[in-house]
């Protein structure tokens, strides 16, 4: 159970430090925002290239609301020290999975930290594109974990998102951002069924047809 | 009441006549939304809101705090250069370059507040312009060198060069002989720029006819722009209280200032076509981007404050 000073700390480093930073700074702007569904369970998938990623999308949310919203994270990566595991687990309430086989306990399943969170009724945040894919200003292939999170939960809602300028603002390995204006641009929230191979394509498909159409001069 | 109103200080005077004028222009929006539904747009609608908003802004950046007003000025070359490298196609290997191209507007805005003509006609074009190559040279990558180093520079030139000598016409100490001073100045200069955009805008909706440069913008026409200049250029003869000008000069420095605007936008609606977009983004409703309404200023701004300079304060003090 995550202690009350956690959820404090979060809400007030989106309030004071994440929101003035991304209005001020980045200049942000949000398209599709009604798509948002009210309350959980449900999954938003995105293209991935930068740190951004999880902080625009997080900050999508009101603050009463980011204690059910929980970024899918690596725990090779942002649990590699305690420092890194404390900062993302208090201020970005993060959902650790163990990727790598030799991580994982014989017969863990590692989707099982997803289902429960589903089943809890919070809101995901994956992006099944894996990894930070650097310089990328297009849709990556999907990785099978949605597909199999689908499979284990039919009727699963997900949401497609689109981000765009994050990786040329804070790329992969670099510390200071240039502030380009980003966009996160929503799709309608899709119910994918079928095989899994529909359903990854489904959803590629729901990112890419939202990077298509969105338009430059809007930023 | 008219005594009253012509004993009021220069800004207060000011303040009098603009928000008089916005109160006339959504009067007649209000009117022509009445007469004929169709011409007055939401988005007309909200540009003259957006106006209103605009004219205070800039009132309390002049009026409230020196250092507030600083921060304010380094914000609209901030947004301004932010607008236009996102339109650019920047490769990975400019990001150094970019922070680089960034952090010289706090030290831009520096010059002005400790009053350093010298660096603050210097810093940007000579030592940043060399300095920006250099960390491209770092970045290791020759594909897209040159083009990368003029898009930076020339961001940096129009955006934060150009458009920092507005808030150091602010910095002119009082003039000899007249109640005008260097915030006064500014006023006369933004309220004499941007209404000669909407007069042009104006004349160039009713009468516009022969365009003068259709490959650039086809709103730019000759009817536009002669109008828009003559209302101009009367008006700020209401406004010579706000200068040290007399009345032949203040018709000269308005014509001067409405043309190199017109020139400002014609350069910026260039770029825009370049890039592809009508707007330079979404931030104020009913205009567009920053750029789209600071697109004249930036090259007003720097004639004014040299015109200024040169034949009012040339030799005093530090000037």
């Amino acid at each position: 159970m995550r202690p009350a000073w956690a959820d404090l700390a979060q809400r007030l480093f989106f309030l004071l430090v994440v929101r003035p930073f991304l209005t001020l700074f980045i200049g942000l702007r949000v398209r599709g925002r009604e798509h948002l569904p009210e309350n959980g369970p449900f999954v938003l998938v995105a293209n991935h290239a930068s740190h951004l990623d999880t902080l625009s999308l997080l900050a999508l949310f009101p603050l009463s609301r980011l204690r059910h919203v929980r970024p899918v994270a690596a725990a090779d990566y942002f649990e590699r020290t305690r420092l890194t595991a404390l900062v993302s687990r208090t201020f970005f309430n993060i959902l650790p999975i163990r990727r790598r086989r030799e991580d994982r306990q014989a017969g863990e399943d590692p989707l099982e930290p997803l289902l429960e969170a589903l089943a809890a009724g919070q809101a995901l945040i994956l992006f099944p594109e894996g990894t930070r894919r650097s310089g990328a200003d297009d849709v990556g292939e999907f990785k099978g974990g949605i597909a199999h999170l689908v499979e284990r939960r039919p009727g699963l809602t997900v949401v497609p998102c689109w981000l765009a300028n994050m990786g040329r603002t804070l790329p992969k390995g670099e510390l200071v951002p240039v502030p380009f204006i980003c966009r996160v641009s929503l799709g309608a929230p899709l119910q994918p069924s079928g095989g899994r191979a529909e359903v990854l394509a489904t959803l590629e498909q729901a990112v890419r047809a939202l990077r298509d159409c969105d338009p430059r001069d809007q930023d | 009441m008219l005594q009253a109103f012509l004993d009021l200080a220069p800004a207060p005077r000011f303040a009098v006549v603009a928000f008089a004028l916005l109160t006339l222009a959504s009067l007649a929006v209000a009117l022509l939304g009445w007469w004929k539904p169709q011409a007055a747009s939401p988005e007309l609608r909200a540009r003259t809101s957006s106006w209103w908003l605009m004219a205070t802004l800039l009132f309390l950046a002049i009026y409230v705090h020196e250092t507030a007003s600083l921060v304010f000025f380094a914000f609209l070359s901030f947004w301004a250069l932010k607008e236009y490298v996102t339109l650019l196609d920047t490769r990975a290997a400019d990001h150094g370059a970019l922070v680089l191209a960034f952090l010289a507007i706090p030290v831009q805005y520096l010059w002005i507040a400790r009053n350093d003509y010298g660096l603050f006609t210097i810093f940007i074009p000579v030592y940043i312009f060399l300095m920006l190559p250099v960390r491209l040279v770092l970045a290791r990558e020759t594909a897209g060198f040159v083009a990368s180093a003029s898009q930076i520079q020339w961001g940096l030139m129009a955006f934060v060069f150009g458009l920092s000598h507005l808030r150091y016409v602010a910095a002119f100490p009082p003039a000899a002989g007249s109640p005008a001073d260097g915030r006064t100045l500014l006023l006369f200069l933004v309220f004499v720029v941007e209404i000669s955009d909407v007069f042009q805008y104006v004349w160039g909706k009713a009468l516009g006819r022969h365009k003068v440069i259709p490959s650039v913008s086809p709103n730019k026409t000759w009817e536009g722009l002669i109008g828009g200049v003559a209302s101009a250029m009367l008006l700020s003869l209401a406004l010579r209280f706000l200068t040290p000008f007399s009345v032949a000069e203040t018709l000269l420095v308005s014509f001067i200032v409405c043309l190199a605007g017109f020139f400002g936008g014609a350069v910026m609606s260039a770029v825009k076509r370049d890039f592809g977009v009508k707007d330079f983004g979404a931030l104020i409703p009913g205009h567009g981007g920053m750029l789209d309404r600071l697109d004249s200023l930036c090259y007003a701004a720097p004639l004014f404050f040299h015109y200024v300079r040169y034949f009012h304060y040339y030799g005093f003090g530090v000037w």
